[in-house]
């Protein structure tokens, strides 16, 4: 896809966060806006998957270990062509698929539940692992946190990544800076977090996660990685596009009332 | 029923027979351990089939979610470690990576029970059982001996989603044979009675048996029931055991709370009320010691379950 169709494709699913969110009444803008460019560029230029045919066996495999982040996925699925764009509003109903955090249940796309932090690479090394093991070129994506980070599990996922140099394994960390108690920094200092995944054998690669040449450069080169897997480290704002969210912890997991909804829609339609 | 040492075996022997069974059998078999090969009786899997076993070190939260990602790959993973972990270090990856997708992985919780030993409460897993039956899309098996480990073990890959197989390293009586049936699900009645029916899971049924061969002799009619699956319950034959004996004992190599004693009342309890007498370990952590031993000072031996017994009967 052009740069300028996935541009406005990010605009569109950054619209059906904010509209998803806000008329369920709750959910987590903030990661949601912040992950937005990188996984619209990844479903829409860089996965080899079949959104007619959403369990191909050749699928590449996207996890969101930042399970909260699942209106991002969700409309990341349906803007894709998994299921109707208007199932979007049926998020965290009552009957709906569209779980509060992703759930394997039967979603078309949705590869493993998440929601509970640290878990997700873990998984997405069994799955490296095991479509190694069977002699496909498939890849796994795994989208993490950074306050996910603070989770050992994720460094004990980061050592077996590196000890078994599963190179069809791609993580992509949303360094946005802020968990919902406040900044990393202050949280639990997470820095200097490059040097640690390099320690773990990870070849990092830093983007500015907003900056949609630069997210297309990282997804090419992690393909190229041999002999280990590739974390892309991207900088990002928390609640990027909606400016009364942007860089604020509380909008981590509120919902904009109906005026707030609708002024963020207008904002980011404005927005070129 | 084999009460001469020698003759005795670990469960988790039959187990680590299954892996290799299932190595030749199943392509699809992989399993999985951390720093416990020989412990947990994955070794010889490791040597015969080197390319379907995977290390990952003494972090078992990181292998029960691996696990769930090799399954969602195609492959029917064995998570081998010990019960503490498999059940309770790993409890929330347990139920988040692997039930809540449903995953078909085995987990071994080897050195289940008191008998552990030596080892003491750290390692003594008392409350496994407990602790996981709450969980949906579970499985929770918990065999008698090595032969029926062995055939629970192999029977596991061919149930679809997660499944429990709890064993223990200290070797116990062998009392099934290759030819004594292993349903999955299905209670096995080992003995017949009148008056009161035991209910029990691994080394407890030899225990039971003990009870029950004892007691008749006091003109006492016990009947022993195998109840290896825990989990789905064969409520219909409980409930008719129930009727039919109208006093229902269980025994557990556990906590008294939440294993196979609770999920028996609760049953009963909704469906035919009889009076229930439960033999487990009572609300205390384990000690170092000799294992026998300590079935003793736990009171988990054939003379509480006697005990239990006779008290059951007075309520009835």
């Amino acid at each position: 896809m052009e740069i300028g169709e996935l541009k406005k494709k990010a605009k569109a699913i950054r619209i059906d966060i904010v509209k998803m969110i806000g008329t369920a009444g709750s959910g987590h803008p903030g990661g949601a806006l912040s992950s937005a460019d990188l996984m619209t560029v990844l479903y829409f230029d860089q996965l080899k998957h079949d959104p007619k045919d959403p369990w191909w066996k050749d699928r590449d495999r996207v996890i969101f270990s930042k399970g909260h982040s699942s209106a991002l996925l969700y409309a990341c699925l349906a803007e894709s062509g998994y299921f109707p764009v208007e199932d979007l509003l049926t998020f965290r109903k009552l009957g709906s698929l569209l779980q509060g955090h992703p759930a394997r249940n039967g979603l078309p796309g949705v590869e493993v539940s998440t929601g509970s932090l640290g878990q997700g690479l873990s998984v997405g090394v069994g799955m490296a692992l095991g479509l190694r093991q069977s002699g496909k070129d498939s890849r796994v994506y795994v989208l993490l946190g950074d306050g996910e980070c603070d989770e050992g599990q994720i460094w004990e996922a980061a050592m077996a990544s590196g000890h078994y140099k599963l190179d069809n394994l791609c993580g992509i960390l949303d360094y946005n800076r802020l968990q919902i108690d406040g900044f990393t920094e202050e949280v639990m200092n997470l820095e200097p977090l490059a040097q640690k995944w390099q320690d773990f054998g990870w070849e990092v690669i830093n983007i500015d996660g907003h900056n949609c040449e630069e997210i297309i450069s990282a997804y090419k080169k992690a393909k190229t990685v041999k002999g280990k897997p590739s974390l892309i480290l991207a900088q990002t704002i928390k609640g990027k596009g909606v400016s009364y969210m942007e860089n604020e912890a509380i909008w981590h997991g509120k919902a904009p009332k109906k005026e707030q909804m609708e002024s963020a829609i207008k904002e980011l339609e404005k927005d070129e | 029923m084999s009460k001469d040492r020698e003759n005795w075996r670990g469960s988790r022997d039959g187990f680590g027979e299954a892996l290799v069974k299932l190595g030749e059998i199943n392509p699809n078999v992989v399993v999985l351990t951390c720093d416990l090969s020989d412990s947990v009786r994955a070794e010889s899997f490791k040597k015969k089939f080197p390319d379907r076993f995977f290390q990952f070190g003494v972090a078992e939260q990181n292998m029960m979610s691996i696990a769930a990602g090799m399954s969602l790959s195609g492959y029917i993973p064995y998570v081998c470690t010990y019960a503490v972990f498999s059940t309770g270090r790993c409890w929330e990856q347990l139920r988040m990576s692997v039930c809540y997708s449903d995953c078909n992985v085995k987990i071994e919780g080897s050195h289940g029970g008191i008998l552990t030993g030596a080892d003491g409460a750290s390692h003594q897993a008392t409350e496994d059982i407990g602790a996981i039956r709450v969980i949906p899309n579970l499985k929770v098996v918990v065999p008698c001996d090595a032969i029926e480990a062995r055939k629970a073990t192999i029977a596991a890959a061919d149930i679809p989603g997660p499944v429990y197989i709890r064993v223990g390293r200290e070797p116990i009586p062998v009392i099934t044979t290759e030819e004594t049936p292993f349903a999955f699900g299905k209670a096995l009645v080992l003995r017949e009675g009148k008056d009161v029916t035991v209910i029990a899971c691994g080394v407890e049924v030899y225990e039971s048996l003990l009870a029950a061969e004892e007691l008749e002799k006091e003109g006492i009619s016990v009947g022993v029931v195998n109840l290896h699956t825990i989990k789905p319950l064969d409520s219909e034959t409980i409930v008719k055991l129930a009727k039919e004996t109208g006093a229902i004992v269980t025994a557990e190599e556990h906590q008294a709370i939440g294993g196979l004693g609770g999920a028996v009342a609760e049953l009963l309890g909704q469906r035919y009320p009889v009076p229930i007498e439960i033999v487990g370990i009572k609300d205390k952590f384990g000690v170092s010691g000799p294992s026998w031993e300590l079935m003793k000072h736990f009171g988990l031996t054939s003379n509480e379950i006697k005990e239990a017994i006779r008290k059951v009967l007075d309520r009835k």
